[in-house]
Order: structure tokens, then C-alpha cells, then sequence
């Protein structure tokens, strides 16, 4: 409990000033620092041939952030099927099979971390290096940019939001608005805030024992001679900075597969708070950035009190399903939790890092009691109860949009947000969104368990259904946590899943800068009496029910069938599990 | 004329609920909406429509529990029928509506006048745009036109429900006469306006009757959601049996589609249709034709009303109030030297100042040979020169001034004094001169209709701004815009202030409704988001409007806003209504379908309903009956308080929302204990 509300003061206290330089940084204000990083930043222009200066409309900032992700995909791809010729192979891993590296490169590349290979055996230290660390910096920083350029947009472009000048007809008349520079977003958030406080994690993760080595790993002789083996070889590396970004970048990809669970990723309690800590400190401290951000204050209470009050419920659900549940005490779920930490840091853990998309563990999540799975489970198909970086935040304004159109029918108004119409075009873009997640995350888990010889699933019945639901709903959700007892290391896992991170990223990514792009040419109506101001309880408390409305609509008999009938199946006296 | 053809008849008629023809019609109405080339308009209740279908063919062939294949069968038909019914009374009363407008016009035969100027009698539907036709007292006018010679007064009754007659009257901006209503008094040469079936009404006809009716934007944009969520459970349930199927269970495809049905947002899918078509009946219920739904949502989003305060905000003939004799004028003087100038004045004024002055006890005789001087544009003045050489004049501050200046006198500050005085307390100030010799100024006051002060203030509740043209001068302006409560005005406004007004208020992001008569008002009708055009406007104003008001009240451009919002509000609360209801019925339906191969899903029938089937059949009936249950809040739109838009939005959250979860747990136990006790 103290390890708890420790982990939410912090966040809170360290996210408040982080979101307000984080905005200072995206807005491109001129700061002291710039003597340091702006001939680094100019340089990198130069290298790649980018005006800073030149405004993007949301097609162009969508192109460059596509035409990024497919540049960098195809070299990682490549250097995961030819690591074995490459250097920086001291362990010897092998070339990774086609499907399996395409898994893994688009796992990473969408801020997924899924991991469907365990890192130690199966990643050179070159490829973890510049393959896995490499994305795990730069794509949450590209959710980042994508979130900010949204938040533009809905606020009518750049231009708009910085010198607050009224529309104008010939503004309309010019057509699509600036939503910032892609190139200048990415390179700003990552060298000026994402990179320093990584460094600064990695020295503190250090300085509790994490390895950080360039070294082959030592290899031991078991003093216990009843295992059968003579010789343990320890896999070790540049733990400690890969852990710090995947921790705070809600990445969630390992170094080992085990992931947080290991001791060598997660040694002492002081480096357990850090980990936790970090898995929602950038996503807090971006909602601190919205008020800054877009000038208006009282945004920032309307994100944070919505998405603390989400995490408050789900952290508390999870919290009272491991203590307290008729299932928490069944010694069989103790198998694969930490329990140096004990079940209930492990809880809060396994919570936390569904709710942001983080999806590291320090507990394997299929022995959790089964109505802590459904939390997990339940987390990731909000995915923006605190969200990844950018990608949560994306995720909110899409409930807000549709909160908004609700509400303002509910007043008696045409819908509008910020002052711009929410209409047709609006709608149909987010009723696609709408639509993607179900059609995707069950689609896949009916196919799945309808053809059992392709799940490779460690268990039948309720717990089965579960562990295919969560394995969807995280790469959907672009968690990549994993409920383990999957054999998913098969092509028919790597390219559904696949399939289910492209649009659980891309998708979700673009189609709201799609609406902000669209809202941001729309006449803005001056605020009157009559307007729907968003900043309100009732607001919040509404966006919120729409949330948990939705939410139970398209998945109460999925987790029914899951989580909630192992739960039932476990707790009914003399029932056995089917 | 009958009477019962009244539009104002059916106003009441309207208000007063749902008569029996209407009902009759719309019975046999929703039997015709079941083909299916009806049903595709509406997707969500097509899909009930085909469960319908479905299910009857899974009793039939599967051939086991026939009862129970057969009650969920004929619930859905119900379920669709209810739907349909839905729409079908919105429209019967819309046609009722319509039919009781075509009454009024009906075997009309009108004098037309040809190119000779000789009379035929021709019947009133041949009637051609341009031309022409004599109507003399007693008779109908056949058709939409404008008079273009004489004057008459018309009982428009059969139109507005209005029984006092208005006066019409060629060259003025009241020019306008509608096709149906009574010349009372007089002859008037028409010209026709409207080409056959073409005409205000006819056009409005269409509409009533929902014929025509295209969609809103935003029910373009609620439909769209509303297809997703139906996707969306349509993915839901399709994907059920297989994950089902992995824990053992097969499910019965009856209950399948009984799930599919319930979730679906059948409420308000059926509702919509009578929603949007009852908007443009309650507008019309309060005497507004709309050219269009779409003009009717938009008045709910109004910023900004602009109103002349001629007519609207003030009675605008202005009325003598006192006489202020300047110093060393006897007051009497003053008085009968108005009267004097005013005997032979026909004005409204002119008439009052006699009035007034006859009130205050002025026993002048009228006098036999005096020439009265008419008012003038040039002169700005009118007046009197009697016998014994005395020349009365009255007039505005500046033309008198002017006048007795000529003659040779010079004017006190005091005047000046006075006259602002008067002004600036919302006044029009009257001066009369005796020869060269200022009397003293008359107080001419425009009272402001009683209650416009809280029909502001109603609309300012709502978020409407208020503003008032006017073509008095900035004091005068001020304190009639304090008195009434609007919250901006314009003063010596030329007509195209109002459309720069409009244009300014349109770049800064407002929707603007403008009130409006005259054919120099047209462009700015044409320009705003609404523009109601009165009744009795020129034809011009009325086409360039996209509403009418047959009662020609400006004032009623509030009970459109209303009408809109109430339209906006009706759509969102049943929505929410719609999709919160699902809750209870995942718990009703959810542990049924698996009641049999999962015993330990039991513990999800929290409302502890008799039996599977019985929780089935409850939950679907409930869905069923909601529809029908709902059919007077959809038609009469959801109770609207002005409010501001949060505390709106807290009782509809509360009430449609919170509401929405709760009610069918309550409902659908109930109905369950219906059928044990029924069917036991």
C-alpha cells in the first residue's frame, strides 16, 4: 500500500514540472539548453535534409511519420535475419526466422514490445542495442509527436494556437492547417527529454545492480549438484539503459524474457519502485502537458481527473482481487508471481503497466487471480486509462470526441469541441475506430479458438479463452504484455498479431489526426452560455461512463466466457473447470 | 370556411395528442413498412426484421420447443411493427396536417385578368406565376401573391388560426397574401407568385408529410454511429458461438438472435425517423413552415438573433404620452395647438397626440376652413393654417428648427435641452411651433410589448445573444434596448447594416437568425443561418427566408430555437437511453444462453429472473415495448428547460443515462413476474 501511494505522489510531483518542460519543448519555445542542443538538432536537419521552419498539414505529418516507420522497419527487419553475421555477437544468437523477426520488428516499431522470442537467447547484443533499444526510444516519442500535432489540429493548427490570432477567411480559404514538423517534434522530444531522463533512470537502475556490460556473460557451475546441468551460462549486456527506456518509454520489452520478473532486470525494492514508477511517469507528465500545451489550464484537470479516476477503480479492483477475492488465496496462482515483492506489488505492477501500454511484467499475468486478469484485460481495452506515450492521450481524445458528440446532442446543440463542429466526416472516421477494435481483438480470439490446432494454448477452457483475449487485446492495444502459457512463437501468432498491432497502432494513430485535421479548417464558434463546457465534472463523469459503457458493450461476453467464468467456475463449490 | 381546416384547430389538435384517424392510418402504415424495400432505409430495424425471419425458420425447421420459437419469433415482428408504427404516426399526423392545408384551398376559382384587362373566370390551379386576378371583398384569394394595387383587409384565420384580420396593402412591405385566406374588405389586383403546386404551402405540404424529408446532418451523423455500434454487436455476436465453443457450450441460435436484437439500439433506430419528422410538426404547431428540417436543428444552434425593434420589441406605433410646454408656455397652449396640428393627421401618432391632448381636456373645435398641411419628406413636417393666419406646425427637433429660423426667430437652449432629454429616455420628441414661436416638444413614446423582457432573458439562459436594429437615434435606441433587456443594438441602422451585421457576427464563428418583412431585409434573410420571414412580409423576404411565420410574430423565433434544441436534445437522450439499457440486458440474456452447458454462470442472473426462457423472452419484450412506450416523448421531444448547457446535460445524464442502466433491470425483472404469473 505505501509502495502504492509512493508510486502516485511521485508520479504526480515529478509529472507536473516534466509536463510543463515537455510543452516548452514541443512548442518550440528558445530555452537555455538550446545552446547545447541545438547545433545537435541543426546538424541532424542538415543530415537529412529537413526545413525545421516549414509547417506540415496532418497529411504530410502523417506521410513522414509513415515513411519513418516504414524506413526504420525494413533495416531493423533485416538486422534481426542477419545478426548472426553481424558484430556485437558475443552469446552467438542465430538469425531469427522471416515471420518471427517481422513479428518482432513491427512488435517494436509500434510500441508493442510484444515479444513472441526470449531476448537473452535470441537477440545479439547489436540487435537489442540499435534494433530493440534503438525503437524503444524514438516510437514513443512518435506517438508523442502524433498526440501534439492531434492536439493542434483540434485547436485549428499551430499558427492558431500560439499567437491565439483570430480566424480569418483567408485562413479558411488556404486550406489544411499547420499541425507542427514531424521531424522537428520527433528529434526535439527525443534528444531534449526523452534521452536525458533515460540516462538518468540508467545510472540509478545501475547504481542498484543492474548489469550494464558490453562483456560476454560469465558462465557458473550450479553448487547444487542434483540439477542436471554442469554449467550455467548468464546472459547479461547493456541491461540497465534498455530497462530504464523500456520502463519509461511504456515500452515493455526485456532484455530477458522473464522480463522485470528476473532479479538481474529488477534486484532490490528500491529498483522495483523505480521500474514502477517509471511505467506511468511520462504518461502523467503528458498530461500535464495538455494545459501548457494548448493554453487552456483547466484541459489538463479534465485529462488527469478522468484517467486518475479510471486508475484509481482499476488499481483498487486489481488491489482487492489478489488480497481479497475468493480466488487470491489458491496456492496454485502463487506459481509465476514475484514473490520477493509480494502479490500485491506484483497487482500493482500488472495493473499499472496495462493501463499505460506498457506491458513489461514483474509477474507472469496467467497466475494472476482471474479477476485481475479481467482488470488487466479490461485496461488494455480502454488503453487510455493512463495509455502509452501519445498513443493513451490519442486514445482519450477519441472518448472525448465521442463524449462530446453525445453531449452535445444531450444539450441540444450541434456537437462541437473546443469550439469546432464534431459532424458527419467526424463521426464516420470515429465510428471506424469503433468498429476496428472488436472486429479485430475478438475476431481474432474467435478464429483462434475455433481453430485449436493453430493457438498452441497451454490450457483449456475458461483460462484458454483468456490467455488468447489478452494476447489480441495487448498487441491491439500495443501493450505487449502477454498472459505466457502461449506457444506463440508459430507464424499463424506472429502474423495475426501482426496484423493486430499494425492497426492497433496505425489506425489508432492517424485515423484521430485524421478528425483533428479535418476539425482544425472548421469556423470556431465563440464560447457562449449555451456551449457545453468540457472542463466540468459532469463532463468528466460522462466521458467516463461512455468509456465503461462502451467498454462493456463490445466485451462483456468475451470476458465473460474468460476471465469472469474461470472466476465463477473457480468460486462455484464442487464445479470443475471445464 | 369549415372550421376544423384550421391550421389553428390542428395546432390544438396537435398539442392535444393523437387522434384516432392519425392512429387508424399509421396501424395500417406500419403492416406496409414491413417490405423490405422500406425496411433497408433503416438498417437497424432491417436486422430485426431479418432475426424475424431467421427465427421463424429455425422454429420451423428445428421443430423442437415450438412455443418458445414462436413467442420470440412474434416478439420481433412486434418489435419491427412498433418501429414502423413509430414512423408511420409521425407521418399520418404530418398528412393530417397537410390535408387540413389543402382544404383551405381547394376548387378555388379565381378572376383572372388578361393582357386586355378583361375578366375571366378560371379555375385557381391553372393559376400561372404573374398572373394576375381580382379579389373583392368576400371572396378567397386562389393563390400566393402580392397585391399590387389597392388595399384590403384579410382574415388569414383559415392559414394562422388567427381570427383578427390584417391589413395588406400594396407597395408596403405588408404586400404578401396566401392562397386560401378571405378578403374582408375592399378589391385588391393580385399578382400570382407561385406557380401551381409550387406555391409556400404547397412546398411546406411536402415536408409535413415527411414525403421529402432528407435527413439532418445531424442525424446523418448519429446514424453513422449508430450503424458502428450495430457492427459492432453484430461482431459481438457472431464470434459468440465459437468462443463458446472452446469452453464446451453450443448456443441455441434463437437466443443468438434474441441477443442481437436486444442490443442493437432498437430504441432509438425506431424512433428516429418519428423524431426528426415531429420537429417540423412542432414547428409547424406553432405556426412556423420550415423550408426544411435541416433549418429547423440549425435555429437550436442560433448565437446571435437579430430583431427590428419595429413590431417585435415595441408595439412600433408610437403613442403621445405628455406635452412639455417650454418656459413661459402655457401648457394648454401647448396642448390644443397639438390638437390643432393633428386633426387631419391619419398617423397613428397623429391620432394619439388628439387623443391625448382631448384626455388632458382640450375643448378646441375643429375648424371648418383651415388647410391642413400634409406630412412631406421634404418638409418633414405637417400641420395646420387656419383662418385668422395662425400656422401650426409639428414636427421633428432639427425640421422645425429650420421652419422657425426662416421666420426669423431664434431658438432657446432650452429646446435642445428638452428635446435630448426626451430622447435619451427612449422617447421620439415631437416640436410644435405656433407661427415662429416654439410651444413645446410632445413625447412620443413606442411602448415595449409586454413580456419581451423575459423571452430575452429565456434566450440569453440558452446562450442566444439579442440584437436590437433600429432606425432611432443612438438615445433613443439605448434606453429602448435597456428597457427590453436585448443585449446589443444598432442604432440609425440602414438596411445593409444589418447584413454587415450578419457577416461580422458570421466571421467570428456565429450561427445568426434575423427576423425580417421587407423586400430590403431579403438579403439579409438570405444571409443568415435562419431567417424567419414573416407571413406578412413581401414575397421577396419570404423567399429569401428558410422559415415562415404564418402568425407573422418575431418574437416566435424563439419557440423555433426551442423547437430545435428539443429536437438535437430528444435524438442524444434516447440515444444514450438506447445503449445504457444494454447493460441490463447483458444480465438477463448472457447467463440464459449459457444456463445450460455452464451451470456456474447462474451467479451473472443477478436479477434472479424464473427461467432461461423466461429471461429471454422478458428482456425482448421489454426491448419491444420500450418503442411504443417512447412513441410520446419522441413526438412531443424530451421536456426542455433553458438552461445552461451543463445542467442540461447532468439531468439528461441522469435521467436518460443512469436512467437508461436502471430502468429494464426493474423492467425486465417485472415482465418476468408477469409471465410466471401468466404462463406459470
Amino acid at each position: 500500500m505505501i509502495e502504492l501511494l509512493l508510486v502516485f505522489a511521485l508520479a504526480i510531483g515529478l509529472g507536473w514540472p516534466l509536463g510543463h518542460y515537455l510543452a516548452r519543448v514541443m512548442r518550440g519555445d528558445p530555452t537555455p539548453l538550446d545552446r547545447v542542443f541545438g547545433p545537435i538538432e541543426r546538424g541532424v536537419y542538415r543530415l537529412l535534409g529537413i526545413d525545421a521552419r516549414r509547417g506540415m498539414s496532418w497529411k504530410g505529418y502523417a506521410s513522414a511519420f509513415l515513411l519513418s516507420n516504414l524506413a526504420l522497419g525494413v533495416v531493423v527487419w533485416i538486422l534481426f535475419m542477419t545478426q548472426a553475421w553481424l558484430p556485437l555477437n558475443p552469446d552467438g544468437a542465430p538469425n531469427m526466422s522471416w515471420d518471427l523477426a517481422l513479428h518482432t520488428m513491427v512488435s517494436f516499431l509500434t510500441n508493442t514490445n510484444q515479444q513472441h522470442y526470449s531476448g537473452q537467447a535470441q537477440l545479439s547484443y547489436l540487435s537489442q542495442m540499435v534494433g530493440i533499444a534503438g525503437l524503444q526510444v524514438i516510437t514513443p516519442m512518435m506517438g508523442l509527436a502524433i498526440v501534439v500535432a492531434t492536439l493542434r489540429g483540434l485547436f485549428g493548427g499551430r499558427e492558431q494556437m500560439a499567437g491565439g490570432t483570430a480566424a480569418t477567411p483567408t485562413d479558411e480559404a488556404r486550406g489544411e492547417r499547420d499541425v507542427g514538423n514531424y521531424w522537428v517534434d520527433v528529434l526535439r522530444a527525443t534528444l531534449r527529454f526523452f534521452l536525458p531522463l533515460a540516462l538518468l533512470w540508467s545510472v540509478l537502475l545501475a547504481s542498484q545492480g543492474v548489469p550494464a556490460t558490453l562483456a560476454e556473460g560469465p558462465t557458473y557451475t550450479p553448487l547444487d549438484q542434483s540439477v542436471e546441468m554442469r554449467s550455467q551460462h548468464v546472459p547479461l549486456g547493456p541491461v540497465a539503459p534498455m530497462v530504464a527506456v523500456k520502463q519509461l518509454g511504456t515500452n515493455g520489452g526485456g532484455w530477458y524474457g522473464p522480463n522485470s520478473a528476473v532479479p538481474l532486470e529488477n534486484p532490490t525494492p528500491l529498483s522495483n519502485l523505480l521500474e514502477t514508477l517509471a511505467i506511468i511517469l511520462i504518461p502523467v507528465a503528458i498530461t500535464f502537458m495538455v494545459g501548457p500545451l494548448t493554453g487552456r489550464r483547466k484541459l489538463t484537470a479534465l485529462v488527469f481527473g478522468c484517467m486518475a479516476l479510471m486508475s484509481v477503480v482499476s488499481t483498487g479492483a486489481a488491489l482487492w482481487s489478489e488480497a481479497y477475492s475468493p480466488t487470491a488465496q489458491d496456492a496454485a496462482l502463487m506459481e509465476g508471481k514475484e514473490t520477493r515483492f509480494g502479490a500485491s506489488n506484483s497487482a500493482l505492477w500488472a495493473t499499472l503497466t496495462t493501463q499505460t501500454s506498457n506491458g513489461s511484467v514483474d509477474s507472469m499475468h496467467d497466475s494472476l487471480a482471474p479477476l485481475t486478469g479481467a482488470v488487466t484485460i479490461t485496461n488494455m481495452l480502454v488503453n487510455a486509462v493512463w495509455g502509452g506515450v501519445g498513443c493513451g492521450l490519442q486514445q482519450f481524445l477519441v472518448y472525448l470526441l465521442l463524449a462530446a458528440f453525445l453531449s452535445g446532442l444531450m444539450t441540444g446543440r450541434t456537437p462541437e469541441l473546443f469550439g469546432r463542429k464534431i459532424e458527419a466526416g467526424e463521426v464516420r472516421l470515429l465510428a471506424l475506430l469503433i468498429l476496428l477494435q472488436p472486429l479485430i481483438v475478438i475476431g481474432f480470439t474467435a478464429l483462434t479458438v475455433a481453430l485449436p490446432a493453430f493457438t498452441g494454448n497451454s490450457n483449456p477452457g475458461f483460462h484458454g479463452i483468456s490467455q488468447v483475449l489478452y494476447e489480441y487485446a495487448s498487441a491491439f492495444a500495443n501493450n505487449g504484455s502477454g498472459f505466457e502459457g502461449l506457444g506463440d512463437g508459430t507464424p499463424w501468432w506472429n502474423l495475426t498479431c501482426v496484423v493486430a498491432l499494425f492497426f492497433g497502432r496505425y489506425a489508432a494513430l492517424i485515423v484521430p489526426l485524421w478528425i483533428a485535421g479535418l476539425m482544425a479548417k472548421k469556423r470556431v464558434a465563440p464560447t457562449s452560455s449555451g456551449t457545453l463546457d468540457v472542463e466540468t465534472p459532469t463532463f468528466a463523469l460522462t466521458l467516463v461512463s461512455v468509456v465503461v459503457i462502451l467498454t462493456i458493450l463490445q466485451f462483456m461476453p468475451a470476458l465473460v466466457l474468460g476471465p469472469v467464468g474461470e472466476h465463477l467456475a473457480l468460486t462455484t463449490a464442487g464445479a470443475a473447470i471445464p | 370556411m369549415n372550421s376544423s381546416t384550421h391550421l389553428g384547430a390542428l395546432r390544438r389538435h396537435s398539442t392535444a395528442g393523437i387522434d384516432r384517424a392519425a392512429l387508424k392510418a399509421a396501424l395500417v402504415d406500419s403492416l406496409r413498412k414491413l417490405s423490405p424495400l422500406h425496411a433497408v432505409r433503416n438498417p437497424v430495424i432491417a436486422i430485426v426484421l431479418l432475426g424475424t425471419v431467421l427465427s421463424a425458420l429455425i422454429t420451423v425447421a428445428s421443430g423442437k420447443n415450438p412455443g418458445f420459437g414462436l413467442a420470440v419469433t412474434l416478439i420481433l415482428l412486434v418489435t419491427v411493427l412498433f418501429a414502423n408504427f413509430a414512423e408511420a404516426l409521425a407521418e399520418a399526423r404530418g398528412r393530417g396536417q397537410a390535408a387540413s392545408l389543402r382544404a383551405a384551398r381547394r376548387d378555388l376559382v379565381a378572376r383572372k385578368l388578361d393582357d386586355a384587362g378583361g375578366e375571366t373566370r378560371v379555375a385557381a390551379a391553372t393559376l400561372k406565376r404573374g398572373d394576375r386576378v381580382i379579389v373583392s371583398e368576400g371572396e378567397l384569394i386562389p393563390a400566393d401573391g402580392e397585391i399590387i394595387r389597392g388595399v384590403a383587409t384579410i382574415n388569414e384565420a383559415a392559414v394562422t388560426g388567427e381570427s383578427a384580420p390584417v391589413l395588406r396593402e400594396a407597395g408596403t412591405d405588408r404586400s404578401g397574401v396566401i392562397g386560401g385566406t378571405k378578403v374582408l374588405s375592399d378589391e385588391i389586383l393580385v399578382e400570382v407568385s407561385a406557380e401551381p403546386g409550387g406555391s409556400f404551402l404547397d412546398r411546406m405540404i411536402a415536408l409535413v408529410e415527411g414525403a421529402n424529408r432528407q435527413k439532418t446532418p445531424n442525424e446523418i451523423a448519429l446514424t453513422m454511429l449508430l450503424a458502428a455500434m450495430t457492427l459492432t454487436f453484430l461482431i459481438v455476436v457472431a464470434t459468440l458461438p465459437f468462443l463458446a465453443g472452446f469452453v464446451g457450450a453450443s448456443l441455441d441460435p434463437l437466443l443468438l438472435i434474441a441477443l442481437l436484437v436486444c442490443l442493437i439500439p432498437t430504441t432509438i433506430g425506431g424512433l428516429l425517423p418519428a423524431i426528426g419528422i415531429a420537429g417540423m410538426n412542432r414547428a409547424l404547431a406553432a405556426n412556423v413552415l420550415a423550408k426544411s428540417g435541416k433549418a429547423v436543428e440549425i435555429a437550436g444552434d442560433v448565437d446571435v438573433l437579430l430583431l427590428d425593434k419595429t413590431g417585435t420589441i415595441t408595439h412600433g406605433d408610437r403613442q403621445a404620452t405628455a406635452f412639455h410646454p417650454l418656459a413661459g408656455i402655457d401648457r394648454d397652449a401647448l396642448r390644443d395647438a397639438a390638437l390643432l396640428a393633428s386633426v387631419a393627421d391619419p398617423t397613428p401618432e397623429g391620432k394619439s397626440i388628439v387623443r391625448l391632448a382631448r384626455d388632458l381636456g382640450s375643448r378646441v373645435t375643429e375648424p371648418e376652413h383651415a388647410h391642413f398641411v400634409q406630412f412631406s419628406a421634404q418638409t418633414r413636417m405637417s400641420g395646420v393654417d387656419l383662418d385668422d393666419g395662425r400656422t401650426i406646425r409639428k414636427g421633428a427637433g432639427d425640421a422645425i428648427e429650420r421652419h422657425v429660423t426662416a421666420l426669423g426667430a431664434t431658438l432657446t437652449p432650452e429646446l435642445a435641452a428638452r428635446v435630448q432629454q426626451i430622447a435619451r429616455s427612449g422617447a421620439t420628441p415631437l416640436v410644435v411651433a405656433d407661427g415662429n414661436c416654439v410651444l413645446g416638444v410632445v413625447e412620443l413614446s413606442d411602448v415595449v410589448k409586454h413580456g419581451v423582457q423575459e423571452r430575452f432573458a429565456r434566450l440569453r439562459e440558452m446562450g442566444v445573444r439579442t440584437v436590437m436594429i433600429t432606425g432611432d437615434n443612438p438615445l433613443t435606441a439605448a434606453a429602448i434596448a435597456a428597457e427590453a433587456g436585448v443585449d446589443d443594438y444598432i442604432a440609425e441602422a440602414k438596411p445593409e447594416d444589418k447584413l454587415a451585421r450578419i457577416r461580422q457576427e458570421q466571421a467570428g464563428g456565429r450561427l445568426v437568425a434575423m427576423v425580417g418583412d421587407g423586400t430590403n431585409d431579403a438579403p439579409a434573410l438570405a444571409q443568415a443561418d435562419v431567417g424567419l420571414a414573416m407571413n406578412s412580409g413581401t414575397q421577396a423576404a419570404k423567399e429569401a427566408g428558410n422559415m415562415v411565420d404564418l402568425d407573422s410574430d418575431p418574437a416566435k423565433l424563439l419557440a423555433v430555437v426551442e423547437v430545435g434544441k428539443q429536437q438535437l436534445i430528444t435524438r442524444g437522450a434516447l440515444t444514450t437511453f438506447s445503449l445504457a439499457n444494454d447493460v441490463s440486458k447483458y444480465f438477463a440474456i448472457l447467463p440464459a444462453l449459457f444456463a445450460a452447458a455452464i451451470p456456474s454462470m447462474a451467479a451473472l442472473d443477478v436479477m434472479h429472473l424464473s427461467s432461461p426462457a423466461n429471461a429471454v423472452l422478458a428482456a425482448l419484450i421489454f426491448n419491444a415495448v420500450i418503442i411504443p412506450a417512447l412513441i410520446p416523448l419522441a413526438l412531443a421531444g424530451v421536456r426542455f428547460k433553458p438552461a445552461g448547457a451543463v445542467s442540461l446535460l447532468r439531468r439528461n445524464m441522469l435521467v436518460y443515462g443512469v436512467g437508461g442502466v436502471l430502468l429494464p433491470f426493474a423492467g425486465i425483472k417485472l415482465i418476468d413476474l408477469l409471465l410466471v404469473v401468466l404462463g406459470a
